[in-house]
């Protein structure tokens, strides 16, 4: 079974929010909603700065918190790539997995129910890249399988310095940053 | 996969009432358009149409997917040599331009005095009728000359025939003398050639890409960016000049935070330093310059020592960066920019950027400057247009010797004094003049000296507040437009085509410009039945098929060589048949025949010189009021220097205002305290503080810098307008 996961070159990455715009509109994400997002962390004084620009979303960790606390059901890690995904059918938008989430990906949907990114599964199972990595205009974004070692994404997680976000916290987040 | 233009082109139901206005809050955009079509089924499925987008001018491919007869995605078109199937995030969210519910809808007559925006709907016809009438009410007193057009973009093609078959020269838009005249002039006197849009820059195969002021990454044309990255990507060294610590700087592995105004001295300092320790490529020099020997001499004083203190950038980091430039070339791309009308002197900055280039060898060559290609597409065989004897209003004896092209602002100055004779009339299309010209107030003093002032555009810009009629243009999602020849790397031709209907009583830019010929009387110049048939007989010149485009969006020719390398002829048409190290013709014209530097005016103590630029986010002042890109930037934020904010008891976040020289004062707008900025400069960008009363969703947001920018230096050489001269303090709260 795959293990999907991402790798994001930060060097090539100019924070455009191409990304952003992208999910929007390839998944009806509603008005005043993101399922991802663009975060700058400046480093150093002027003029001896570092910036390091990294697109954000949910982790779709390996040990997600929000699958564990869900009183439902609701959020579960779906078969399709280890996907971390929320039936909004069983979901009561009781919002334990928001304040669960240690990376604040989730958002409840005006309707009712927990919302986040999915990997756009629905392209990836048509063969597709996610919205956000097709558009990337600097194709910084890699997609792929962590479990298989031929993967673009598992090559270069082998061979190029990288981190992740909140690595203490026990996620095992499965988006790492090239740096 | 859906095939795409497998289908063919409907009609859709229109929204019903065009008074209702689509509501901005909940729910998705297709979902509300959906509700606002009563929910009525008009078509089912996915269809998914090729065109080319418009949300800025670069023309990239596009393919718009359309979800049960509502306008879902755009994407880049695969095949498209500019967007290589991958759009710009102002082009992803293009989207929201149809849904846009301060879209203009229908015709408007001014009914109060110019600037009120009090209007009355009226008819195509009369509003097209009125026009008319006027238009030959100026002729009669005036002569056709007194109607001037400003325009933007390839939609504006057709307007320009109109108007150039009712006998007027000036025709004019602000990317010449507000944007990238300098440049163009700076390059054509050095090589003959100008830079040309989009630019001929190889940035993909640079080893050495230096930007100065350029943000690419903020600034956000499309291939550029995307060779950027991939620049970046393959290991090339990146030099970024500039005040701030842009996005670029960021990836750069010199950043050279320059004091601003001074680059001219830093180019100097560089050229110098190349020809002292004999790093340029003295072979190409050889072959290809005219008046190295004298040019050389010029540059001998401006040593990195020399442009120190002028700068600030320490000496040995000026000889560090021109040998990193020396070690790869010819791939080293010193970037030419684009909006380059900063100080008044931009031409011959330009200039220098060129002569720079030309040291390094680079132009012509691989990671330097490509000779762009194009196919070959006949134009329309239309009658001639009458010829004006008075010719153009904008450059009266030739006072700017060196513009090749219209200057607007020389246009609104004839406005304003009927000298060389009076303009009387204007016709604005998709360029937000308030916006994009200098000085407001005078753009409005020339308004009330006209009989006519038409805007055609989408939404009700600050411009078109000041009309007398307005005419709500289709978006490019919902209009047939040129055909885009497009000059490049390897040669194409791009189509623009509806996708969907328009949600009102908007017409494409081609009706308006037909009908208006016929109630001029000029249906000779218009012999096409409609644009299909234009568009087809173009084609069929060239022996392309339009059915073909329709389907694909993008034919592509043979590639052919573009570097000297490869074959390409290396020519150079200036006087001398040479790159000019030396200009004869400047020196003949009474200016600096090697560029010089001069120290720039500095502002009033405590004062801080207002820099603007881009967000890669928006377009101009014309994007604020779409939906989803204004969600993703709703205002601009000024940058200023931690240490100053800090001084002044400004956290991030805080309210201040901006007031300038002149005691122009802007709206609140939030301050980004930050380590990003040199501490004698502030940033914003380019576009928000609307005041037009039509643009809702973007009105009072943000400040303005059009409305700071109340001086400019006029570029001796060819008539631009440097507007980074401004300087602003910075005042309490909201």
């Amino acid at each position: 079974m795959a293990r999907l996961g991402m790798a994001i070159d930060t060097r090539k990455c100019v924070g455009c929010m191409d990304c952003v715009v992208a999910c929007k509109t390839e998944n009806d994400v509603p008005e005043g909603f993101n399922r991802d997002w663009i975060r700058y962390e400046y480093q150093g004084e002027w003029p001896t700065l570092r910036l390091e620009i990294r697109s954000e979303r949910c982790n779709h960790c390996d040990e997600p918190p929000c699958v564990s606390c869900c009183p439902t059901g609701a959020s579960h890690v779906h078969p399709f790539g280890a996907v971390v995904l929320v039936d909004k059918d069983e979901c009561i938008g009781c919002k334990a997995c928001v304040a669960s989430c240690p990376y604040d990906a989730r958002f409840i949907h005006p309707d009712g129910y927990a919302d986040k990114c999915t990997f756009c599964i629905h392209r990836v199972e048509q063969g597709l890249q996610p919205a956000c990595v097709a558009v990337c205009p600097t194709r910084c974004m890699y997609f792929g399988d962590l479990d298989d070692a031929h993967s673009e994404v598992s090559r270069l997680l082998a061979s190029r310095k990288h981190h992740s976000l909140l690595p203490g916290a026990g996620t095992e987040p499965r988006i790492f940053y090239l740096e | 996969m859906t095939t795409i233009g497998g289908l063919s082109r409907r009609r859709f139901l229109k929204i019903a009432g065009a008074g209702a206005g689509v509501a901005a809050v909940g729910g998705s955009v297709g979902e509300l358009l959906w509700k606002a079509h009563g929910g009525r089924e008009t078509e089912r499925g996915l269809r998914q149409v090729p065109t080319f987008c418009d949300i800025c001018f670069w023309k990239c491919g596009a393919i718009a997917s359309v979800r049960d007869g509502v306008l879902w995605k755009i994407e880049g078109n695969p095949d498209d040599p500019l967007s290589r199937g991958r759009l710009c995030p102002r082009g992803t969210g293009g989207v929201g331009a149809h849904f846009d519910s301060d879209r203009l809808r229908a015709p408007l007559m001014r009914r109060s005095v110019r600037g009120q925006e009090q209007w009355t709907e009226v008819t195509w016809d009369e509003a097209l009728g009125a026009v008319a009438g006027k238009m030959q009410k100026i002729k009669a007193e005036h002569g056709p000359e007194a109607i001037a057009l400003f325009s933007h973009g390839i939609g504006g093609t057709f307007l320009k025939h109109t108007l150039k078959a009712f006998g007027t020269p000036n025709v004019t838009a602000p990317s010449f003398a507000q944007c990238r005249g300098p440049r163009d002039v700076g390059f054509n006197l050095t090589f003959g050639e100008e830079v040309g849009s989009p630019e001929r820059t190889d940035i993909r195969n640079a080893r050495c890409l230096v930007l100065i002021g350029s943000h690419l990454g903020e600034n956000m044309h499309n291939t550029q960016v995307q060779e950027f990255a991939a620049a970046v990507g393959a290991g090339a060294s990146i030099i970024v000049v500039d005040p701030r610590f842009s996005i670029a700087a960021s990836k750069a592995r010199f950043y050279l935070p320059i004091k601003p105004g001074t680059d001219i001295a830093l180019l100097l300092a560089w050229m110098n330093t190349l020809v002292t320790e004999e790093l340029y490529d003295k072979d190409y020099v050889q072959r290809f310059g005219f008046g190295f020997e004298a040019f050389a001499a010029e540059i001998t004083p401006f040593t990195p020592e020399w442009a120190y203190p002028e700068t600030g950038i320490e000496p040995e980091v000026i000889r560090e960066t021109a040998r990193e430039m020396a070690r790869q070339r010819p791939a080293t791309l010193v970037h030419p920019g684009r909006h380059a009308t900063w100080y008044g002197d931009d031409a011959q900055r330009s200039r220098a950027i060129a002569l720079l280039n030309a040291l390094l060898g680079s132009w012509g060559r691989k990671g330097g400057f490509y000779a762009p290609v194009s196919m070959d597409v006949p134009a329309y065989p239309y009658p001639p247009y009458p010829k004006s004897t008075r010719g153009k209003a904008d450059n009266p004896g030739k006072r700017y010797p060196f513009a090749n092209e219209t200057i607007t602002t020389g246009i609104r100055e004839a406005t304003l004094t009927g000298k060389p004779y009076p303009i009387k009339g204007w016709f604005v299309y998709g360029s937000n003049l308030i916006h994009a010209l200098p000085n407001e107030q005078e753009t409005i003093r020339a308004i009330q000296n006209l009989d006519l002032l038409v805007v055609v555009d989408v939404i009700g810009s600050e411009i078109a507040g000041w009309a007398d009629i307005v005419l709500p243009e289709a978006t490019y999602l919902e209009r047939y437009d040129e055909i885009n020849v497009e000059t490049f790397r390897e040669p194409f031709v791009a189509l623009r085509q509806p996708v969907v209907e328009p949600p009102a009583d908007q017409k494409p830019n081609w009706w308006i410009a037909r009908e208006l010929a016929g109630k001029l009387g000029l249906e000779a110049y218009f012999p096409w039945k409609d644009i299909e048939e234009y568009l087809a007989h173009r084609l069929e010149g060239a022996g392309l098929s339009f059915e073909e485009l329709k389907k694909k969006g993008i034919l592509r020719g043979e590639k052919k060589p573009i570097y000297f390398e490869e074959g390409v002829e290396p020519t150079f048409p200036t006087p001398s048949g040479k790159i000019e190290f030396y200009s004869t013709q400047l020196r003949e014209a009474g200016f600096d025949p090697v560029p010089k530097y001069r120290r720039p005016p500095q502002g009033p103590a405590g004062s801080f010189r207002l820099l603007f630029g881009r967000a890669p986010v928006h377009s101009f002042s014309r994007t604020q009021t779409n939906p989803i890109l204004h969600e993703m930037m709703a205002e601009n934020e000024v940058w200023v220097n931690v240490n100053v904010a800090t001084r002044y008891g400004l956290k991030n976040g805080d309210l201040v205002r901006l007031k300038n020289q002149d005691g122009v004062v802007s709206n609140p707008v939030k301050v980004r305290a930050t380590q990003a900025i040199r501490a004698d400069c502030v940033y914003i960008v380019h576009g928000f503080g609307h005041t037009s009363k039509m643009l809702r969703r973007a009105l009072g947001r943000g400040a303005s810098d059009a409305g700071l920018v109340t001086r400019y230096e006029v570029d001796p050489l060819m008539g631009g307008t440097g507007m980074n001269v401004n300087f602003v303090t910075l005042e309490a709260g909201a």
